[in-house]
């Protein structure tokens, strides 16, 4: 395991705690936590292999939370000196005051165990920030000149974010933890366009953002070769397909844009937060709500969906939330039943007789020392059948269907009932067979009709972590990132929509 | 402990500039945003969270070479002490000198200092809600004893922006932005109605008055239609117009549309560009000045991408007409964008825009009075692109469809996908009232400054029915 950084370790990160926490205790907080947070970003874009922009970016600031007079007051600042944390604490504990009238539910939250003075790293080779600027540059242009030199191939567009987050956490039950996680999100994206009629597509790598480091840009976890090698022909088969009837068709759908479809029918739809109506106001609400923990029908027996901070290489994977919770991994959907929620301290403590548990799973997390930790996607997955089948013998038992490869445009209702998804290529299957490209095609369903029409999950080779590293929730606006897991996936009967009659067109 | 030396953002500026002469930048521009904001989050009557939070970011963008051979290494910090921004300008100028000319590259906006330069930066604390605060307990007591539920958020926020450049120019603007959205549901969450509005200092919001419209909404849930999907005719408020004029708005990129990858692109090769959008005399522009939607009067970018450029900073930002009479006028360009593209004019981004039906008058009550039988939205949800091409757009309708009969809100109806894209709605209404500043529910916490009018659409496309309320 690589160590956290040194120019993190370096600051004073125990004296800031100590400083804070103490002052918010003198003030009469009983509960308090200290954030130090730095977050190094990179962002490489380049526009037809020329270089575009490459901004590089740091974050670094301090937060504290209280609970104070049976309330949360929360604050933030950027200097690193005992004053300012001093100034915060006070905030926080003024905010908290300010904010009392308007409060009707005194906080509590689920104990944990604690945690002394521990560490934790994600698992990487190559920290993106120790190789030089030009060397990454350089590959990002061959990648792309691959391309842009291909036929039918206008342009080319690549943009690669690449981040080092580094964290101490401290709170006033004695927990303290120092982490740090790396992770890249690579995509090329090459356009073409028809000269005779202006109509214009483009085809993306499916490589998902990865909690990596840089070896993922060179061939560790992804087949870059293959991949640039295949997209210019796969680009130029979707401009000469036809475009789709719309109806009903059985799909199976690749991993490569089912995890988006866990994502939002899944993973948002099993936050407590959410269910219990948190987001009512911006994210929205989910459909299963509490009442319906151990009964709700969410799809066929066949599924089985996990929530875990655990998974390597995954997004949302830590070793402690920021409230001071170990990861986990548990159940959300059993047998095609909601069994399980994402948690927090707060909401584990007050639904513990309903959840049948008093610990949180360890889902609090703030997307940066500026922001309030509030309840956050864990890594959310389908899980394959161990002996399940390979993608094509999925394909071999549907007559007349398409297979979804590759995610693009999505879009679900604010309980997360009604949903609308395209993909980089859909394939027709005729007779158990791929047929050729369609084009013009998006899927949509209603979550509980969708998963309960999965009739088969293919086996463990075809399971892939795909992700996101732009998960937007919370108020002010949070970017969370979060990996899916999940095997290839056969669903029948499936409302298919012709984009171009959406159009009127 | 540490013991570095706090810089204020005018000397963090000038360092910053010696330090990078000094390393060997040809020329170098700094920007530092200095934010202060405080927040209210608040749910089933009660507060979920708060912030108060303070931060400051600097940005250095060094250039070395000269002429068309000039790069730029772009480089930012939250926080800079006088060591390290000594660091960070090494950076930057150890960035530009990795990279390979950059394509934008232009002289630095140069000029003398600007009024205010010497200012510290405005801030914003808690005390600004020292009124709305008590108000908003008094509003969630009131729901709480009508079987009411409550949801909501304010935030307000001030920005100070600082720029330098080696050629001279010295800039400062500070600009407060505030807004609330608050969401109401009936006791049994069957019903749900949203309110909207950006304020600058929220002495003009009043959380009893927010409730107030929320009730009177909830209230025409008292008879429940169902709808089945399809093409119907829709009154679009200004939010819901500004919710898919927001998304057009970023589409504007002129180099997109010359290289023949966007709505506005001609099929033919070239740009739209002197098109007729719409048969009716529509106008959509930005102007920094726009009465009661000020922006930074200057361009601000922190990454060069299409009609965005670094070597803009600091550019005089003046009105510009997006579309006018119906027809498109121009296409967002940088200084580097409208030579490769043959554009008549510079015309960056500017974060706000209004949009007008010259004539139009009337409120969505007005729209309401004519209308016989349709639909009157409240806002727009999810709103992602399907199809570039024609820019079409899916979403859903959110927190109150309702149903308008004989001139008359007769009752609320269930939500739906829609599919539609918001360019062939300019062409397809068929009334419209006057413009008024409008929040959107999809893109308001990031585009606040907007003004839009309500529309008339006779067949927007509803796709499918969603049961989400």
């Amino acid at each position: 395991m690589p160590d956290v950084d040194a120019s993190f370790l370096a600051l004073p990160r125990h004296e800031l705690a100590d400083a804070a926490l103490q002052r918010a205790k003198d003030l009469g907080a009983t509960y308090a936590e200290f954030r130090l947070e730095r977050i190094r970003s990179e962002s490489i874009s380049l526009r037809d292999s020329v270089l575009e922009s490459a901004h590089d970016d740091e974050d670094l600031g301090l937060a504290v939370r209280v609970i104070h007079d049976g309330t949360w007051g929360f604050a933030a600042g950027v200097a690193l000196s005992t004053d300012e944390a001093v100034r915060i604490a006070e905030q926080a504990v003024n905010l908290a005051q300010v904010s009392r009238p308007i409060n009707t539910e005194p906080i509590e939250l689920a104990d944990e165990p604690i945690y002394d003075d521990v560490s934790w790293v994600s698992s990487y080779e190559i920290d993106p920030f120790t190789l030089p600027r030009a060397e990454k540059v350089a590959l990002l242009t061959d990648y792309s000149d691959r391309l842009l030199h291909a036929d039918g191939v206008a342009h080319v567009t690549v943009h690669v974010a690449s981040v080092n987050e580094c964290k101490f956490y401290a709170n006033s039950e004695g927990t303290s933890t120092t982490q740090q996680r790396i992770r890249v999100g690579p995509q090329l994206v090459a356009t073409a366009i028809d000269p005779e009629t202006g109509r214009f597509d483009s085809m993306r790598t499916l490589a998902p953002p990865a909690g990596r480091g840089w070896e993922y840009l060179t061939g560790t976890g992804w087949n870059w070769d293959e991949e640039l090698a295949q997209l210019p022909g796969w680009l130029a088969e979707k401009m000469a397909a036809p475009s789709v009837e719309a109806g009903q068709y059985d799909v199976v759908v690749d991993p490569s844009n089912l995890w988006l479809t866990i994502h939002e029918s899944i993973g948002h739809a099993t936050e407590l937060d959410r269910a219990l109506g948190y987001e009512a106001n911006y994210a929205g609400t989910s459909f299963a709500t509490l009442d319906k923990l151990g009964t709700l029908e969410y799809g066929s027996p066949i599924m089985h969906v996990t929530g875990d901070r655990t998974a390597e290489h995954g997004l949302s994977t830590v070793g402690y939330d920021d409230e001071g919770v170990a990861g986990q991994q548990w159940d959300l959907v059993k047998d095609g039943v909601l069994v399980g929620y994402q948690l927090d301290r707060r909401m584990a403590q007050v639904n513990k007789d309903v959840l049948g548990t008093s610990r949180s799973n360890g889902c609090a997390y703030a997307d940066s020392a500026g922001h309030v930790p509030i309840q956050r996607m864990a890594n959310v997955s389908l899980q394959p059948a161990a002996d399940g089948p390979s993608t094509e013998e999925l394909i071999s038992r549907v007559q007349n269907g398409i297979y979804i490869v590759g995610d693009k445009s999505w879009s679900i209702d604010m309980q997360r009932y009604n949903f609308q998804f395209t993909g980089q290529r859909f394939y027709k299957i005729t007779n158990g067979k791929l047929d050729g490209q369609l084009r013009d095609v998006a899927y949509q369903a209603t979550t509980t009709d969708f998963w309960g029409s999965m009739e088969a999950v293919g086996g463990p080779q075809t399971y892939v972590l795909g992700g996101a590293l732009n998960c937007g929730k919370a108020q002010p606006p949070q970017s969370g990132a979060v990996s899916h897991g999940c095997p290839s996936a056969l669903f029948r009967d499936v409302r298919i929509l012709n984009t171009t009659q959406e159009a009127g067109r | 402990m540490t013991t570095a030396i706090q810089l204020t953002p005018q000397d963090t500026i000038e360092r910053a500039l010696e330090l990078a002469a000094a390393e060997g930048a040809q020329g170098c521009v700094v920007l530092v945003a200095e934010t202060s904001s405080a927040n209210l989050r608040w749910a089933n009557n009660t507060l979920t969270t708060n912030g108060a939070m303070r931060g400051s970011s600097v940005t250095v963008i060094a250039t070395v070479g000269a002429g068309e051979g000039t790069a730029a290494g772009v480089v930012g910090r939250s926080s800079v002490t006088d060591t390290s921004l000594r660091e960070l300008v090494s950076a930057a100028v150890a960035a530009a000198r990795e990279s390979g000319p950059a394509e934008d590259a232009r002289p630095l906006v140069d000029g003398t200092v600007g009024p205010g330069w010497d200012e510290e930066p405005d801030e914003t604390d808690v005390s600004v809600y020292a009124n709305f605060a008590p108000a908003l307990g008094e509003a969630l007591k009131k729901a709480g004893s009508e079987n009411r539920w409550l949801y909501g958020f304010a935030d307000h926020e001030v920005i100070t922006l600082y720029v330098g450049t080696s050629a001279g120019l010295r800039l400062r603007q500070a600009l407060p932005r505030g807004y609330v959205t608050a969401n109401g549901k009936s006791s049994d969450l069957s019903q749900s109605a949203w309110v909207g509005a950006a304020t600058h200092d929220f002495s003009d919001i009043d959380p009893l008055a927010i409730d107030a419209e929320l009730t009177r909404r909830l209230s025409w849930a008292t008879r429940t239609v169902s709808m089945e999907a399809g093409r119907h005719q829709t009154i679009l408020p200004p939010a819901a117009v500004a919710d898919l004029m927001t998304h057009m708005y970023t589409r504007l990129d002129g180099r997109d549309a010359h290289e023949g990858r966007s709505v506005f692109a001609k099929p033919t090769g070239g740009s739209r560009v002197g098109e007729v959008l719409s048969p009716h005399p529509v106008r959509f522009w930005s102007d920094p000045l726009l009465p009661g939607l000020e922006t930074f009067p200057f361009v601000i970018v922190r990454s060069s991408a299409g009609s965005e450029s670094v070597f803009d900073n600091g550019l005089t930002l003046t009105a510009t007409d997006w579309i006018r009479g119906g027809k498109l006028e121009n296409l967002m360009q940088s200084r580097f964008t409208a030579a490769l593209t043959g554009a008549p004019a510079v015309t960056p981004p500017i974060a706000n825009y209004a949009l007008a039906v010259e004539g139009a008058t009337g409120s969505v009550d007005d729209l309401v009075a004519g209308l016989d039988h349709g639909l009157l939205l409240t806002c727009l949800w999810y709103i992602r692109v399907v199809d570039p091409q024609t820019l079409l757009l899916t979403g859903l309708t959110r927190d109150g469809v309702y149903l308008v009969e004989n001139g008359e809100v007769t009752g609320a109806v269930n939500n739906f996908r829609f599919n539609e894209s918001p360019v062939d709605l300019l062409a397809r209404f068929t009334a419209a009232g006057a413009t008024v500043p409008s929040f959107s529910r999809e893109w308001g916490d990031e585009f606040s400054r907007t003004a839009t009018p309500p529309l008339l659409v006779p067949d927007f496309n509803m796709s499918s029915v969603s049961q989400a309320n």
